[in-house]
């Protein structure tokens, strides 16, 4: 992500043009400052000043705390580690209860986190990455080339993903979580792949990048300068979703036990409190149940609100402006606040 | 014109085939392979190791020692004429088990996907309509929340609740046992009772996205110069929101329908799972379990089919309803 956020303001024509066509020397550190403004400092005021993002990153945050401290400090799930089918709320020991053969319902949630964050990274950079690289190319080549990515992309959309997740699970058996992620979005990135087409077939007319065509700057670097930094609030919001979509996949399959249970997850937890912890008939183990879901929940609204806030970083106006670099701030006052309003 | 409608089917047509050979590719590469199993199964049953082949040609439509080509004519000329293989599970041909069970998942899954839509171009348009207020910021938080939860946690909860401890609504089958009549009331009445619970879960969490999706649209549509003509023409409001807004915002959404249909399709694997709902979802898992390989390999096919299709109608009818949409080739360019 952080990658992808820097292209997106590379071609910012003012940072553009103070870094290459200067007549000054610009020294390393005011290069590093530079880059810190433009990449770290303005994106993170702007994504802060939205309450959806500043919530959904705090959730996020969270979660990785619990995929990386939270591993280290926190015990491993063991069957008698604690006294068996603890209620929650009752001893320190096994803070969110126990299962009936006494493993520790937090400890099993805190350590399904890393693997479930390695799957939704993998999974959203794979179904962007295909998506972006296909959808460009496609858009902007046009004629055979497009006729052949979009054909191979409506093939791709019109096999149902889950089916053919499960069957492909079946085959390879996969247990790297990395892999998991890709697989669950073997065929995710076509229909991403076809809106970004679409977008890239208006993009292509405008004037700047016809300027860089008879420039004569060849196409791999007129799509990465000029065409995906127009796409990338899309991209990105659409890696959230496909994050989300890995998250609800994984767990489905986990639950129904198609994939291999040597890897933690939310979805075994919900299985065995399904199947064994007899949340069924009401004696009272639902918590069991409600746990993970606590989890699954919060993730996936983390990841929506991300998604739906992420927009805003990528708005050049929205950006200068917070950062109280903006002249004209009067006239865009008004038109700012009335799309938050809107976004809100 | 005409050039577009052929480029479809050719699409459409190219994909099935392809799908058809990735199914033959895959059943090949499957875990010990359909025949080891089968053959296994067989001769632990007894059977005299000279019928096997013969056993084996009729359950998977292949011929094991001829060549791969051979086996792939066979495969492909026997799925064209409706011949799918018999299933190791249920002892059935797989055409008669997909054929009992595919009318009920799609019920099951178009109604639900009918009534979310339905309910998200309401609700979403009245919360554009009234951008900016409580009812619209609690809204949207609301839209937001369900679509936290994947519609199987919401099933499993639903199960649990009112179908176990509640005892509302019954927890597995598609129908009550016992035969009935299908052409009386009290049919389609039990059938909906079964029905319920699967349709609610995919249509409260799905609906919230969906009409974030139409609010979105609608403001940009609220936004275009036309609507402002349109007001200062003096037309009335109704006229302005139902012909102008509305047909405009829920455009983009026609195309969404047809794919969260086919979403939804390939969701019912989990879905019916859950529900023990025998549509073909819960016979795909069922296969899957039992390492059924035909059972499997059929459901994945006809699922594929009907996303085709839909997909297919989606570009048919996409140009009737807008006909704006841009249906030539993309020029050659750079």
């Amino acid at each position: 992500m952080k990658r992808t956020e820097s292209d997106s303001v590379a071609t910012d024509t003012e940072f553009s043009f103070e870094t290459s066509g200067s007549s000054v020397e610009v020294s390393r550190s005011e290069r590093l400052q530079e880059f810190y403004e433009e990449f770290v400092y303005k994106p993170g005021l702007v994504a802060w000043s939205d309450r959806r993002t500043r919530i959904g990153s705090l959730i996020m945050l969270v979660y990785v705390l619990m995929g990386t401290i939270g591993v280290v400090l926190y015990k491993a799930p063991n069957s008698n580690q604690v006294e068996r089918s603890l209620q929650p709320f009752q001893t320190m020991e096994a803070p969110l209860g126990s299962t009936r053969s006494g493993v520790d319902v937090l400890a099993m949630v805190i350590h399904a986190t890393p693997e479930m964050l390695l799957m939704l990274l993998a999974g959203g950079l794979f179904a962007t990455g295909v998506a972006v690289a296909i959808g460009t190319l496609a858009g902007y080549k046009g004629g055979t080339t497009d006729r052949l990515l979009t054909t191979f992309s409506d093939i791709a959309m019109s096999i149902p993903g889950l089916p053919l997740i499960m069957v492909l699970a079946i085959v390879f058996n996969p247990t790297n979580p990395a892999l998991i992620g890709i697989l669950i979005t073997v065929n995710y990135w076509a229909g991403l792949g076809r809106s970004i087409r679409s977008q890239v077939l208006t993009l292509r007319e405008e004037s700047y990048v016809e300027a860089s065509r008879t420039m004569g700057v060849s196409t791999p670097r007129i799509l990465v300068k000029d065409i995906i930094p127009n796409i990338m609030p899309y991209v990105l919001v659409n890696f959230a979703n496909a994050a989300r979509y890995v998250v609800f996949a994984s767990v489905g399959l986990y639950y129904l036990g198609i994939l291999p249970t040597s890897v933690d997850n939310w979805g075994l937890q919900l299985d065995q409190a399904y199947r064994q912890a007899g949340a069924l008939t009401g004696a009272g183990t639902m918590y069991q149940l409600i746990v993970p879901m606590l989890a699954i929940m919060f993730i996936a609204l983390a990841l929506i609100l991300l998604a739906q806030g992420m927009d805003r970083v990528f708005n050049p106006r929205v950006r200068t402006r917070l950062a109280g670099e903006s002249e004209s701030a009067g006239g865009e006052d008004t038109d700012e606040s009335s799309a938050a309003e809107m976004m809100t | 014109m005409n050039s577009y409608y052929i480029e479809r089917i050719g699409r459409a047509v190219l994909t099935l085939w392809l799908v058809v050979t990735l199914t033959f590719g895959i059943i090949r590469l499957l875990p010990g392979g359909p025949l080891v199993q089968l053959r296994a199964q067989l001769i632990r049953q007894g059977v005299d190791p000279s019928e096997i082949e013969g056993i084996i040609e009729t359950y998977q439509n292949l011929r094991p020692n001829e060549p791969i080509y051979v086996q792939y004519v066979d495969y492909v000329s026997s799925l064209l004429v409706g011949d799918m293989g018999q299933s190791f599970r249920y002892g059935k041909p797989v055409s008669a088990i997909v054929g009992d069970a595919l009318p009920w998942t799609v019920f099951v899954m178009v109604t639900a996907t009918l009534i979310l839509f339905a309910i998200a171009i309401v609700w979403g348009a009245v919360m554009a309509y009234k951008e900016g207020s409580t009812l619209d910021t609690v809204s949207s938080a609301v839209s937001i929340l369900f679509s936290t939860v994947p519609f199987y946690v919401f099933a499993i909860v639903l199960v649990v609740l009112l179908g176990y401890r509640a005892g509302l609504f019954p927890t597995a089958n598609r129908t009550s046992p016992g035969a009935m009549d299908p052409y009386t009331i009290e049919f389609v009445v039990d059938a909906l009772h079964h029905a319920i619970l699967p349709i609610t879960s995919v249509v409260v969490t799905q609906a919230g996205l969906q009409a974030l999706a139409m609010r979105g649209n609608s403001i940009q549509v609220l936004g275009e110069d036309y609507v402002r003509v349109a007001r200062l023409r003096g037309l009335s409001d109704s006229r302005i929101s139902v012909r102008y807004v509305a047909r405009n915002a829920i455009l983009p959404m026609y195309t969404g329908f047809l794919t969260l249909i086919g979403f939804n399709l390939g969701g019912s694997v989990i879905l019916e799972e859950v529900f023990t709902y025998p549509g073909i979802g819960y016979y795909m898992f069922a296969a899957l379990e039992a390492r059924d390989y035909p059972l499997m390999m059929g459901v994945f096919l006809i699922i594929t089919t009907a996303l085709v299709l839909a997909v297919f109608v989606a570009d048919l009818t996409y140009g009737k309803i807008d006909p704006r949409v841009e249906t030539g080739d993309s020029s050659e360019a750079y």
